[in-house]
């Protein structure tokens, strides 16, 4: 389980991109992480993983293990798969509790707020739903587990 | 023709966008707006702000004036011959659908079919689509060749006394390129089938005449011809449009109203219910009174002009591709980037303040044939300039050394 809190983990980001004085040096930072991004199997790549979205393609799939929900995502965009990076950052190895209840503020306040819109989806705004869906499916499954 | 002085015209293009001077080539997707119909916009509600055709007040009077002096505004733009055939409709895609839900209806029967072409927007494909299903007909499509141009041969393959329709883009909004519409009007109507063509993009650019292209449809929207949103318009042959039965009913569009029975108006009245979009349409004979007080045949020196020299600047770049190479093509380019997904090069432009349109531009079937996720597209408009070109090509190199 990852011992950090999601909300510490939003903090240090956003901590980081205050360091960032120009826009160039936000976007290599992405990029970068998109790039270093842990690679998705192919297998994953699957219809049923995609994220509708209007531009690029992102996969999205998780695991639940020891209480923990796990997060593997990829993308054919490059700044859309380090945007993803963050997400998985900040979400992967949380319990479905934590994962439901996090606010996600980071994303304003590093300024990334149109790829929020709709027309930018794929939009982290379909990526986010999509993690807590997961995340509620696992809740859902834990309560079934108890009331066995 | 002064492109500082009509710049001057646009006061949009004196913004800043991410603290860069703007550098707008989304014009395919919608033009700026000069100041002379922003100013007619905000005089219509300042002064003569009235429902059309009723009223016998002055307002009303001057509303109603204004609104069918656009008529004749577009009946001279594209050289219909009677004033009755042109049809104020939302824009392109209205007028498409009300094409499909009246003339379609009456005269598409199972087994039919109806051509359109591998380059149709979204919105020349779906409501055919529609129509077919409902009716048991078949939609047939002409093949695009590798350099964006459509296959002429396959075309006069597919015609035949079952075609009732060709639906065809006058002008491509992802490749540029310019269908030869004329010959492929006068190849339907030999087979008995009537053609509609889609001028969304064509209108902007090109000389359009009805007449000559002998065309039984042609649908365009305002907002690309430097008009407003909300306002386009359908010209369909006088006898077909009389013969066709109603798209919506309701006020305007009627003639007496009983509980028993209903008799319609007379064109153009009959396809128009409901108040329409009246400031919009006044505004709109604005933005063509623009476009002729320069001249079309400037505007598209101009815009060759700046075709040409994208087309050199930006094939320079390594790993650029364009798509879409056609002999007579308007003022856009296309293109993909070995290694790069459009969408990030479109996120890194626009925060240099260039304006460019990614994704598949409602042309998805195309995409897929040519295997792409989608391109980036510059479209050029008659305030554009050779200096832009130099921002986005210095704006390509820079996006390029940060994803690679």
């Amino acid at each position: 389980m990852n011992v950090k809190r999601i909300a510490e983990i939003e903090k240090e980001i956003v901590e980081d991109f205050a360091l960032f004085d120009s826009w160039e040096d936000k976007y290599e930072y992405i990029i970068d992480l998109g790039k270093k991004l842990d690679v998705l199997e192919d297998q994953y790549k699957i219809e049923e993983n995609k994220i509708k979205g209007c531009q690029s393609t992102v996969w999205l799939t998780a695991s639940y293990e020891d209480g923990a929900v796990v997060f593997k995502a990829d993308s054919d965009a490059v700044i859309v798969k380090g945007l993803i990076s963050m997400l998985i950052k900040v979400l992967s190895g949380h319990s479905p509790e934590d994962i439901l209840t996090a606010k996600m503020d980071f994303i304003a306040e590093i300024g990334m707020m149109t790829h929020l819109a709709q027309t930018r989806s794929n939009g982290l705004l379909a990526m986010i739903k999509q993690m807590k869906n997961y995340a509620l499916a696992y809740k859902m499954m834990q309560v079934d587990e108890k009331n066995k | 023709m002064r492109v500082s002085e009509i710049r001057e015209q646009f006061p949009i293009l004196s913004r800043t966008v991410k603290g860069k001077p703007l550098v707008y080539f989304d014009n395919a997707a919608t033009s700026q707006k000069p100041q002379s119909v922003i100013d007619a916009l905000s005089h219509y509600y300042s002064h003569y702000n009235a429902n059309i055709h009723r009223g016998i007040h002055t307002l009303a009077e001057e509303a109603t004036l204004a609104y069918e002096a656009t008529r004749f505004a577009v009946q001279e733009f594209i050289g219909a011959a009677f004033v009755e055939e042109i049809i104020f409709t939302r824009g392109t895609t209205e007028s498409i659908n009300l094409v499909a839900n009246t003339w379609g209806r009456q005269n598409i029967d199972a087994g039919d079919e109806i051509i359109i072409s591998g380059m149709e927007h979204h919105s020349n494909i779906v409501p055919w689509q529609i129509l077919c299903e409902e009716k048991g007909a078949v939609l047939k499509v002409i093949p695009v060749k590798d350099n964006g141009e459509l296959a002429m041969g396959v075309y006069q393959e597919l015609l035949s006394s079952k075609t009732k329709l060709v639906s065809i883009v006058q002008v491509s909004n992802s490749l540029g390129t310019v269908n030869p519409v004329k010959e492929m009007i006068a190849a339907a109507h030999k087979v008995g089938a009537k053609v509609l063509v889609d001028g969304a993009q064509s209108a902007v650019h090109l000389d359009i005449d009805v007449q000559d292209m002998d065309c039984d449809f042609f649908a365009f929207s305002g907002h690309k011809v430097y008009g407003p949103t909300g306002v386009g318009a359908l010209y369909g042959k006088k006898e077909l449009l009389e013969n066709m039965p109603v798209f919506q009913g309701g006020g305007e569009m009627i003639k007496e109203v009983t509980f028993e029975r209903t008799t319609y108006n007379d064109l153009p009245y009959k396809y128009e219910a409901g108040t329409p979009n009246i400031a919009d349409t006044i505004a709109l004979k604005t933005a063509l009174d623009f476009i002729k007080s320069i001249g079309k045949d400037q505007i598209r020196a101009h815009e060759a002009e700046l075709l040409a020299y994208a087309t050199a600047q930006l094939e320079a770049i390594p790993g650029l591709k364009i798509i879409g190479n056609a002999q007579d093509k308007v003022s856009l380019v296309s293109f993909v980037i070995e290694g790069v997904h459009p969408q990030d090069i479109g996120v890194l432009l626009d925060n240099m303040g260039i304006a460019v349109r990614t994704g598949h531009h409602c042309t998805q079937p195309l995409m897929k044939r040519f295997g792409i996720p989608g391109t980036v597209r510059a479209s050029f408009a008659l305030y554009n300039q050779k200096e832009e070109i130099d921002v986005l090509v210095a704006g390509l190199h820079k996006a390029l050394k940060m994803l690679l």
